[in-house]
């Protein structure tokens, strides 16, 4: 390579060239000179270049005060392709951008042109101990171990290890609401199994809270509804796993588009409710098209029919969504047969793909 | 004179006064009203006969002659005429050619036209009317409301700034920036496609009002942030970064990293 004719270390002596300034001994292949090594003039106009780039992130700072004070934030500039932008916002982020930008592109600048770049070999020792280290080590280990009195009086070794094994139980007694609570309090395996649905209890609307009447569900139509009880869970408890468990659409197709139904007798003149929380990892999903009366759900993409016992036609989840019977009352008002059969929510312990029909 | 005089302070004067009243307002109604009524009754008579005609020449090969649906297109028995507005002012109807979804597009007929075959198609079998003036004024409406009712019903296909989103099977929710007021009301009456129907029993017209008054809310809120990347969120902000960013990043690499001269 043309490079080795030219390295300079040792070999040049020019005054020009930048000496190794380091007590380390130089590399034996050394990258060509450049011209700011060569050429004074060079040099300093890439000394100006960088005063220039450190003296412009100075303005950048002087235009983010402009900006700040004289700018607001409802202004908008019209730029070609890029449509309306918030002016202030865009204006403040690229003045602070380039000032710090200006201030690392000029010492990268200042490094890679003034600065010496003679390539040197910093001697390491190896990682390994030496052994008179290692021996050493070990005596003043073994000295500590007899002045401690450790093999002197077993019962204090014997007794300080039983302290130390019965220390951690505490932290393993702490888990135990794992699988045991006190009497009347669900233990978390239960909680999965049951939401807040109960017998009778009327749909009312998502957000509104408004009851629902079974002829106000025109066929194709979706409907985001909670119990009832639900605000009143929320008062008294704070609990908002109660809605996270409970939410449920109801749709509504034409009877013989129905095809197959976990609960044959949960459904009423087409009406049908489901929970809204996917079997998968528990998104809430109301992606429903009436047409296809396919559910798709946004995260993963597990498709469930809902027109087929809502089972799984596409994606990661492990089984369907399940069926909330529903029937209506006296006055026409749609309610809740019981809770859901089965768990809500993302697949646990032994609810797999497995269960249901 | 002077017996009717007399007679007035009568006590059946009065009920005989007010029967009086009663029956020549409740006459002059009638008249008048069955007049401007058999007027009005004649101007739809002639819109659903040009309807008719319209959708003879343009829809029958697919709907069929009665619009009872064939093979290739559905029946339109009830659907009614918002329904038809929506299709056809939004171009979807007619249908260029099979897909997955009808695409939106420049439409061809005018809305006289699709006034007169609305009024066909609502002439067959009571459906969802073309939203009134009333219907679609939301002076009144919260729209902070309907950003809530909007997050519940209508966010998870058309995205929480109504930006639109992919469905399955290469079909989408589409962006609502650029539609109107009305189209927006119809698609909730009807429920086109594959969206579930929104009727008035199911969403009252109120609750319609208020998405609507979010929708046109967010639509002229501006930007501050700078660049709002078709508020899409992380999928345009991400995409941006991996390109924009990512490129700026490697290239102060490269400058960083290239022999000196």
């Amino acid at each position: 390579m043309s490079d080795d004719t030219t390295t300079r270390v040792p070999a040049k002596t020019d005054d020009s060239v930048v000496k190794n300034p380091y007590s380390w001994p130089a590399n034996e292949h050394q990258p060509p000179p450049r011209t700011t090594d060569l050429s004074e003039r060079a040099a300093k106009r890439a000394a100006r270049q960088v005063a220039t780039m450190f003296l412009l992130s100075g303005v950048f700072v002087a235009l983010f005060f402009v900006a700040f004070t004289y700018m607001s934030p409802t202004d908008t500039v019209e730029i070609p392709y890029l449509g309306e932008i918030g002016g202030q916002h865009v204006a403040l982020g690229l003045t602070f951008g380039m000032a710090v930008f200006l201030i690392g592109a000029g010492t990268v600048h200042w490094a890679k042109k003034l600065m010496s770049n003679v390539e040197v070999v910093q001697p390491r020792h190896d990682f390994k101990s030496t052994p008179e280290d290692t021996q050493g080590a070990l005596e003043v280990f073994e000295e500590g171990v007899e002045a401690s009195t450790w093999k002197k009086h077993p019962v204090i070794r014997r007794t300080l290890l039983f302290a130390m094994a019965l220390v951690p139980l505490p932290f393993i007694i702490s888990l135990r609401d794992l699988w045991l609570t006190p009497p009347g309090v669900p233990n978390p395996d239960a909680m999965l199994q049951y939401t807040i649905w109960t017998k009778g209890q009327r749909l009312v609307r998502d957000i509104t809270g408004e009851p629902v009447r079974a002829e106000e569900i025109p066929v194709g139509g979706l409907v985001n509804c909670n119990p009832e009880d639900l605000e009143a869970v929320e008062e008294t408890e704070g609990n908002l796993n109660a809605r996270a468990k409970a939410a449920i659409i109801v749709i509504r197709m034409e009877p013989d588009e129905i095809q197959s139904l976990q609960i044959p007798d949960g459904a009423w003149n087409g009406i049908i409710a489901f929970s809204k929380i996917c079997t998968h990892v528990g998104c809430p999903i109301s992606l429903y098209q009436q047409r296809t009366h396919e559910l798709l759900c946004p995260c993963h993409q597990s498709t469930f029919d809902l027109s087929d016992s809502a089972n799984v036609v596409f994606g990661p989840a492990g089984r369907h969504m399940p069926q909330l019977p529903i029937t209506v009352d006296d006055e026409g008002y749609l309610i809740a047969q019981s809770d859901f059969l089965e768990p809500v929510g993302p697949s646990f312990w032994t609810i797999t793909g497995e269960v249901g029909p | 004179m002077k017996t009717l005089a007399r007679k007035r302070r009568h006590p059946a004067a009065l009920v005989v006064l007010l029967l009086l009243g009663l029956l020549v307002t409740g006459g002059a109604y009638a008249v008048t009203n069955s007049l401007t009524e058999a007027k009005s009754a004649e101007q739809d008579q002639a819109l659903i006969d040009e309807g008719r005609q319209l959708f003879l020449e343009g829809c029958s090969s697919c709907h069929g002659n009665q619009g009872t649906g064939t093979e290739t297109g559905p029946s339109l028995i009830g659907v009614g005429a918002a329904n038809v507005h929506f299709q056809m002012a939004t171009g979807r109807m007619p249908l260029a050619g099979p897909a997955v979804q009808a695409p939106s597009k420049t439409p061809e007929y005018d809305e006289q036209q699709i006034a007169a075959i609305a009024s066909y198609i609502a002439s067959l079998a009571p459906g969802p009317a073309i939203p009134s003036a009333a219907d679609l004024n939301t002076s009144e409406a919260d729209a902070a409301e309907g950003g809530e009712l909007f997050r519940a019903n209508c966010a998870q296909c058309h995205q929480a700034s109504f930006q639109g989103g992919a469905l399955n099977d290469g079909r989408h929710a589409p962006n609502l920036t650029p539609v109107s007021d009305q189209l927006i009301f119809e698609a909730m009456l009807s429920g086109p496609q594959n969206m579930p129907v929104f009727s008035d029993s199911s969403l009252p017209v109120e609750d319609k009002q208020a998405i609507i008054a979010y929708i046109n809310e967010l639509r002229e809120a501006p930007a501050p942030g700078g660049w709002a990347l078709g508020s899409f969120g992380p999928v345009t902000e991400g995409l941006f970064f991996w390109t924009v960013g990512i490129a700026a990043a490697i290239a102060c690499a490269v400058w960083i990293g290239a022999k000196v001269r």
